[in-house]
């Protein structure tokens, strides 16, 4: 009787043991898995800014080489040197326009949101609708007109024709609509009782109550500006008024054997949205998928 | 002004802003396009010409059109059945119990979304570069398989710009499809579990239905990515395509048509083309998902 009760109960133990062991090994190759796709992701660009310092000699010899030989700076040299393309100045395009876009955007989208989130008025059911049509038809069927449409306008090689087109972002409007809602009707009632304008109300009132959703959409805009190629190209036409996607496409299309001034290109365009992820890495993480899931 | 008047009024001015650029930059275009597709008008100066459906019918017997159609319905097809479920199994493997660094691993696979266009072409271009690239060197050459030309083999070309795909789109997707995971109630898995169900039976009749809503959403946006591409293809292989047309998208054909042949009318009717395969197959892809199933 007694051996048999510490005989079933070591068999427990044991089949207790192996499932222990069983489940540390799956979890151990779950860490091996995400760590081998760490690997395969991060690889690409450190390459990118290990060849950034290198000379070209080095980039293009074998066997690879990871890390540089000689760590040089003359790729950033020559690059900020706009001895090729205005480089510099171009990243300056580039913030003029992403920084202004991001504001009108902001503001813009920010207003309708309100509108639709704390009001009722006549039409606004079709005009939501309206809204709606605008995200299942795609962008490119306006391209030729809106490119004509600058054309008459005389804003070609301006930012006016990317920035003013760029705020119309129906998606914007849904996102911060949603995030609006969640403002306390109380809370305003209260204001207007004690005078408050209804600019006032959204501005003091809604706007700083929305503040997590604002940044979030602010760096998604930023980003988005930031990274921009194919409009900017059909409305941008000289290298002085170049964003810096187009300056480094020109310089790949012009100098493909100047790699290592291409890498440095790429890398340091891409400093300015590093910075930004890494600051708002967990705003973005709770609030990216309100908008597009829920909304 | 009356408490009454100024409530009636306001909505109006907050959303006034948006709905004039919605009406100058987007509905204006939209319907131009429709009269420009039913023209021939060569260059800005010249006179359109009435063609009818020309423009239309043209685009059936048009080899390059067809060809950008069969690629980016190819990259489509590799974008739901690779990339998709490549993020399904990557957020499977981040809700796993007991994983350290979870918040690091989530934020690293994240990260790559918020690269431009432009610089992952840069990047890539030395990932794929026959001679001194890192795949070719770094995975196949260990293995003894032979260097591949992923960017000059038109065979080649589809899978590369997928692979491409696949590093820029799977953390975010795989991000989409957490927020589905953590939504399923835990109870419903533990009464599942205490039925006997296995790891895979539990993914396959709790999880997976449970996930369908994020599932349609993910999929709708890969394929409307899919027929977005430009940059990186055309970046990486120029605006044609590379070899044999091989990596020509449907927006750089018609990037090409409209901005470098001027062929205005035309490319309005590529435009309409294209919004019309994306609605079909969005409505397709939903019907197949069994969203207007009854229920």
């Amino acid at each position: 009787m007694i051996d048999a009760r510490t005989g079933s109960k070591a068999r427990l133990t044991a089949i207790v043991r192996w499932a222990q062991w069983r489940r540390s090994i799956r979890l151990l190759l779950i860490h091996l898995v995400l760590l081998a796709g760490v690997v395969l992701t991060g690889a690409p660009y450190l390459y990118t800014i290990t060849g950034s310092f290198k000379e070209n000699s080095e980039i293009f010899s074998l066997p690879l080489r990871f890390w540089p030989q000689e760590p040089t700076l003359t790729n950033y040299q020559r690059l900020l040197s706009g001895s090729e393309i205005p480089f510099l100045r171009q990243m300056g395009n580039s913030a003029v326009v992403a920084v202004a876009q991001t504001a009108l955007t902001l503001l813009v989208v920010s207003m309708v949101g309100w509108g639709f989130a704390k009001y009722e008025f006549a039409g606004k059911r079709v005009l939501f609708l309206a809204l709606l049509a605008t995200l299942t038809i795609p962008f490119q069927v306006t391209l030729v007109p809106l490119f004509l449409l600058m054309l008459r306008l005389r804003w070609v090689d301006t930012y006016w024709a990317i920035v003013l087109p760029g705020a119309v972002n129906a998606f914007g409007v849904f996102f911060m609509r949603q995030a609006m809602l969640a403002v306390p009707r109380d809370l305003l009632d209260a204001a207007r009782i004690d005078g408050a304008s209804e600019w006032g109300l959204f501005w003091r009132i809604g706007l700083p109550l929305s503040r997590g959703a604002l940044s979030v959409m602010g760096l998604l805009i930023f980003v988005s500006s930031w990274n921009d190629y194919l409009w900017p190209l059909i409305v941008l036409r000289t290298q002085q008024k170049f964003t810096y996607p187009l300056g480094l496409a020109t310089l790949v299309g012009l100098y493909k054997v100047e790699y290592g001034m291409i890498l440095a290109g790429a890398f340091l365009a891409s400093l300015p949205v590093i910075a930004l992820f890494v600051a708002g890495r967990n705003q973005l993480l709770q609030n990216l998928t309100i908008g597009s899931i829920r909304g | 002004m009356s408490g009454a008047r100024r409530m009636k009024l306001a909505p109006y001015l907050f959303i006034s802003p948006f709905f004039l650029g919605y009406a100058v930059f987007f509905v204006y275009p939209v319907l131009r396009s429709l009269y420009l597709s039913f023209f021939e008008q060569q260059g800005v100066r010249s006179q359109p010409r009435f063609v009818g459906f020309e423009n239309y019918l043209q685009l059936l017997s048009d080899g390059l059109f067809l060809k950008a159609l069969l690629n980016t319905t190819y990259y489509a097809a590799g974008s739901v059945f690779v990339i998709v479920p490549a993020a399904l199994g990557l957020a499977l493997l981040l809700t796993a119990r007991g994983l350290h660094g979870r918040e690091f691993f989530r934020l690293f696979f994240f990260a790559p979304y918020f690269t431009s266009g432009v610089v992952i072409a840069i990047i890539f271009s030395i990932v794929f570069s026959r001679d001194y690239g890192l795949i070719n060197n770094y995975l196949l050459a260990p293995l003894g398989l032979p260097k591949v030309e992923w960017l000059r083999n038109p065979v080649a070309i589809m899978p590369a710009i997928i692979l491409v795909g696949l590093w820029h789109y799977l953390g975010v997707n795989a991000l989409y499809f957490l927020v589905g995971l953590q939504n399923i109630p835990p109870e419903l898995k533990e009464a599942a579990v205490i039925d006997g169900a296995g790891s895979w039976q539990l993914f396959r009749y709790v999880t997976l239905p449970l996930l369908r809503p994020i599932l349609i959403f993910v999929v709708t946006i890969a394929i409307i990515g899919s027929y977005n591409l430009f940059a990186e293809p055309a970046v990486l292989l120029g605006a044609e395509g590379g070899p044999n047309n091989a990596g020509l998208f449907m927006t750089m054909y018609l990037y090409l048509v409209g901005f470098r042949f001027l062929d205005f009318g035309y490319a309005s009717a590529i435009g309409y083309a294209l919004a019309l395969i994306i609605i079909a197959l969005t409505l397709l892809q939903l019907r197949l998902m069994g969203v207007f199933r009854e229920e």
